[in-house]
């Protein structure tokens, strides 16, 4: 199983320039952190792949398919081997664990047969299999609003494997919860995915989280890939790359992004941590990389119709905010 | 500190604030005035007025008991006219509530359909629907029922369009994510979030449509109304006394069934 | 793993499946009780359908001779004067009736009475007043001006009441401590606690009672409201939907003027 991603862009209606062409290759069952600042592009490029974001140019190929070229009913059964975890978890807060788990075999059962919870009994037993493997074992009648953030994002978890995902894409799954929770998470994640032989792209801005737990980091910049490699490679002047857009060494072909942009430009997370010790970011930092990178995002997925499932924002103007 | 500084006088609001509290209340009595000498009112008319109310009311006691009997039949009636028109109403409310949340609505087209259901509906009168339904379906209490059916759509639409804009897109989000088609994510993602809502505000609407359909008889569209107007014609006025004694009755208790069945939901 | 495959089940909050099946049968069958004691059977559903939409094509264009239009305009200038009398009337009888029916300020005995008042004020649709007060004072605007004034106490006099029954005795006490007199201590306690929510609730009330106001014509109070009845008994649709028209209207523009004054107030 491959995801390939070429030359993927994404305008937004405010002009702003998420992503200045993304090429990056997923596949075997590696998992692949991508890191990068706030505003870097990072939950837009996750987000164009299974279209929750439409991309304005490039391909989306999974398996050969192009996802950017489907239809509606095309995109929501290539979605079906999609799994996703989100940052504020975006569980349905008021329905049950079982119920949030059998969500993610929505995309095989009929809209009556779900309406009754009727599922067939083999997901219902995988459900039960997944709860037990991240440690939910008798929770599945709890309403998730009574849940810890952990425990929530188990939930997202067992929701995303569930539907037993060809790969499985992860935006800053711990950015809500706390250090020692989030490492739980995170090993848990890989664990998961590695006996399911899935590959994982994961968003996260924690690059010490990213180090530890991934095969391969990639860094985005502005909207352009400016490190890729394994994570043993990822050395001082990549960090910096990364986080100050600072020029890269010639050994590097990635041109070097917004070679304007001085060091220490507000976009770079927390100047106080040291490019060179790859350092947890403050909460602070924290913090902001969930609204600003989820506000361009977030902000769109408000105007999209419900009722339309390919994504796209009517012509309206959005309102609400995320 | 200056010798002006001891005389500071004090008032309660800043000037701007005192002028518009004074504008109001003077255009509030200028439109008072206006409109008593529009209506040509006079003073000897209005003296008059509590001698004739007290003499209604005199007429009325004591109610007349032995009515009650030959008024269950159209109280039952009166009931079941709210219950089908809130139910209508609810299936008709929940497209219209799509439409008219300007996050659920598929265009910008569909979303002025969806205001301007809700606003037709809301702005006509019950009873003035019931006159409507009574040339469409004859006299009766299915020209009722129709008729509160239409007038609660516009109050539902809207109040449940409004919990539609107010619910968390990235539930939504989640269940498109897995490949779910339109209609499971309005189950699993929409649904839920204003589940509380829609049952709550379907109590209430109820509750007012007790109210509503007790008025209907009048135009000729069924219930209690019907018993009401014939009373008064004939000024049976203890007959009348017990009929709005019923309705009273009627009234305290959708209300305090509507209240404690919105309070059970969470 | 186990072998067998489990099975799961959405919890009820019935308890138990069985009550939860009969909880839904029971609304199954009490709805379908209502549909046939109101006779909707589907044959007079479909025909009422095409009539419906023989009517609506009756409606339209909407339609009016310059008299019946001038006669538009002087009943609804009618309607809207009812409503601003009523409005200050109402209100001005209000604030007597929620201080005595404020618990926390009213002895007892005249707690209960104005509680019962206010009950049956709110109980009674405008319509059914209105039919009484016209037996009692006669046809025309006097008549609907008691009736939106009934309404508009019962409606203020409650809500004031729960404000005045909320507000912090801890500062009337203040006052009282300061040695003032009972009017003093209303003044300087009580009223600045209440006086923000009293204009916003007094524009939304008057919004209201214009859409009242245009109704009541219906049983003869006055008011645009005759028009209406005496169009659709002359089978005039045009006309008619030239009235509804116009009642939209100012519904629309008394919605957003209290829309804009309370948001500017508050």
């Amino acid at each position: 199983m491959t995801l390939d991603v070429t030359d993927l862009r994404k305008t937004y209606e405010s002009g702003d320039e998420a992503l200045k062409g993304v090429d990056l290759s997923v596949g075997g069952s590696e998992t692949t952190a991508m890191i990068g600042p706030s505003g870097a592009g990072k939950s837009t490029f996750i987000r164009c792949i299974n279209r929750l974001t439409e991309p304005t140019a490039g391909t989306v190929e999974l398996d050969g398919t192009d996802l950017t070229a489907l239809d509606d009913d095309g995109l929501r059964a290539a979605r079906r081997d999609i799994g996703m975890i989100f940052q504020e978890y975006n569980l349905v807060e008021r329905l049950t664990v079982m119920e949030n788990v059998l969500t993610g075999r929505l995309g095989y059962v009929s809209a009556w047969r779900a309406f009754r919870r009727n599922f067939p009994p083999e997901d219902v037993e995988r459900a039960y299999e997944i709860l037990e493997r991240v440690g939910l074992g008798d929770m599945e009648n709890k309403r998730v609003d009574e849940l810890s953030g952990g425990q929530r994002q188990r939930v997202g978890i067992a929701r995303a494997v569930v539907q037993q995902p060809k790969i499985l894409l992860v935006d800053e799954p711990t950015s809500s919860l706390d250090p020692e929770t989030s490492n739980t998470v995170m090993r848990l994640l890989t664990e998961i995915a590695a006996e399911r032989e899935v590959p994982v792209l994961i968003n996260i801005h924690e690059v010490d989280l990213a180090v530890e737990h991934a095969d391969r980091i990639v860094g985005l910049h502005d909207g352009e890939v400016v490190f890729e490699g394994l994570t043993s490679e990822l050395d001082e002047g990549a960090l910096d790359r990364v986080y100050r857009g600072g020029d890269p060494p010639a050994s590097r072909d990635a041109t070097a992004p917004g070679g304007s942009t001085a060091p220490g430009d507000s976009t770079a997370p927390g100047d106080s941590t040291a490019p060179g010790s790859p350092s947890r970011n403050g909460s602070d930092s924290t913090a902001a990389d969930g609204t600003a990178d989820d506000g361009s995002a977030g902000d769109r997925a408000v105007g999209n119709g419900v009722v339309s499932a390919d994504g796209r924002a009517p012509d309206r103007s959005t309102s609400g905010g995320s | 500190m200056s010798e002006a500084d001891a005389a500071r006088s004090w008032r309660r609001f800043d000037r701007r604030r005192r002028i518009g509290r004074f504008s109001a209340v003077l255009v509030a009595l200028v439109a008072f005035a206006v409109s008593w000498r529009f209506l040509d009112m006079g003073v000897t008319n209005v003296e008059t007025v509590p001698r004739e109310i007290r003499d209604l009311l005199t007429r009325m006691y004591p109610p007349d008991l032995a009515y009650a009997p030959e008024i269950v039949d159209p109280l039952v009636e009166t009931i079941h006219i709210a219950a089908l028109g809130t139910l209508g109403a609810l299936v008709l409310a929940v497209p219209v509530a799509l439409l008219a949340a300007e996050n659920t609505t598929p265009n910008a087209g569909t979303y002025w359909l969806g205001k301007l259901i809700v606003t037709v509906s809301r702005s006509v009168n019950t009873i003035v629907w019931a006159l409507i339904f009574v040339v469409v379906f004859g006299s009766g209490p299915l020209a009722g029922a129709v008729a509160i059916a239409f007038r609660s759509v516009g109050f539902l639409g809207k109040l449940l369009g409004e919990e539609i804009e107010e619910i968390d897109f990235g539930q939504v989000e989640a269940v498109r994510a897995a490949g779910a088609s339109s209609t499971q994510v309005l189950l699993y993602g929409v649904l839920p979030q204003v589940k509380p809502a829609l049952v709550g505000l379907s109590v209430y609407r109820w509750d007012i449509n007790v109210r509503d359909s007790t008025i209907l008889g009048f135009v000729g569209a069924g219930g209690i109304g019907v018993q009401l107007f014939r009373a008064v014609n004939a000024f049976a006025w203890q007959s009348v006394a017990t009929i709005l004694i019923v309705i009273l009755g009627v009234v305290l208790v959708s209300e305090g069934v509507s209240a404690s069945a919105r309070r059970m939901t969470r | 793993m186990a072998t067998e495959e489990r099975t799961w089940r959405r919890p009820t909050a019935f308890g138990r499946r069985e009550f939860k099946w009969a909880g839904y049968l029971a609304v199954v069958g009490f709805f379908l009780w209502s549909a046939w004691g109101i006779g909707a059977d589907p044959a007079r559903i479909a025909s009422g359908f095409g009539r419906g939409l023989t009517l609506l094509g009756d409606f339209f264009p909407p339609d009016a001779t310059p008299r019946q239009a001038r006669r538009i305009v002087d009943k609804m200038v009618e309607s809207v004067a009812m409503a601003m009398i009523s409005t200050v009337t109402g209100i001005a009888l209000s604030v007597p009736v929620a201080f005595m029916a404020a618990e926390n300020l009213s002895p007892r005995p005249l707690y209960y009475l104005n509680r019962g008042f206010i009950s049956l004020s709110r109980a009674l649709n405008a319509i059914i007043v209105a039919i009484l007060v016209v037996k009692a004072v006669g046809l025309g605007p006097l008549a609907g001006i008691i009736t939106i004034t009934f309404k508009t106490v019962g409606f203020f006099a409650k809500l004031l009441a729960e404000d005045l029954e909320d507000i912090d005795m801890g500062s009337v006490d203040a006052v009282r401590a300061t040695g003032a007199s009972p009017v003093q201590t209303l003044a300087y306690g009580v009223v600045p606690q209440i006086i923000p929510r009293f204009a916003g609730l007094s524009v939304y009330r008057w919004d209201i009672n214009i859409r009242t106001s245009t109704v009541v014509g219906i049983v003869g109070a006055g008011g645009i409201g005759s028009v209406l009845l005496t169009a659709f008994n002359r089978y005039s649709y045009q006309y008619v939907s030239a009235i509804l028209v116009a009642i939209i209207a100012v519904v629309l523009v008394a919605e957003g003027v209290s829309a804009v004054v309370r948001r500017r107030y508050q």
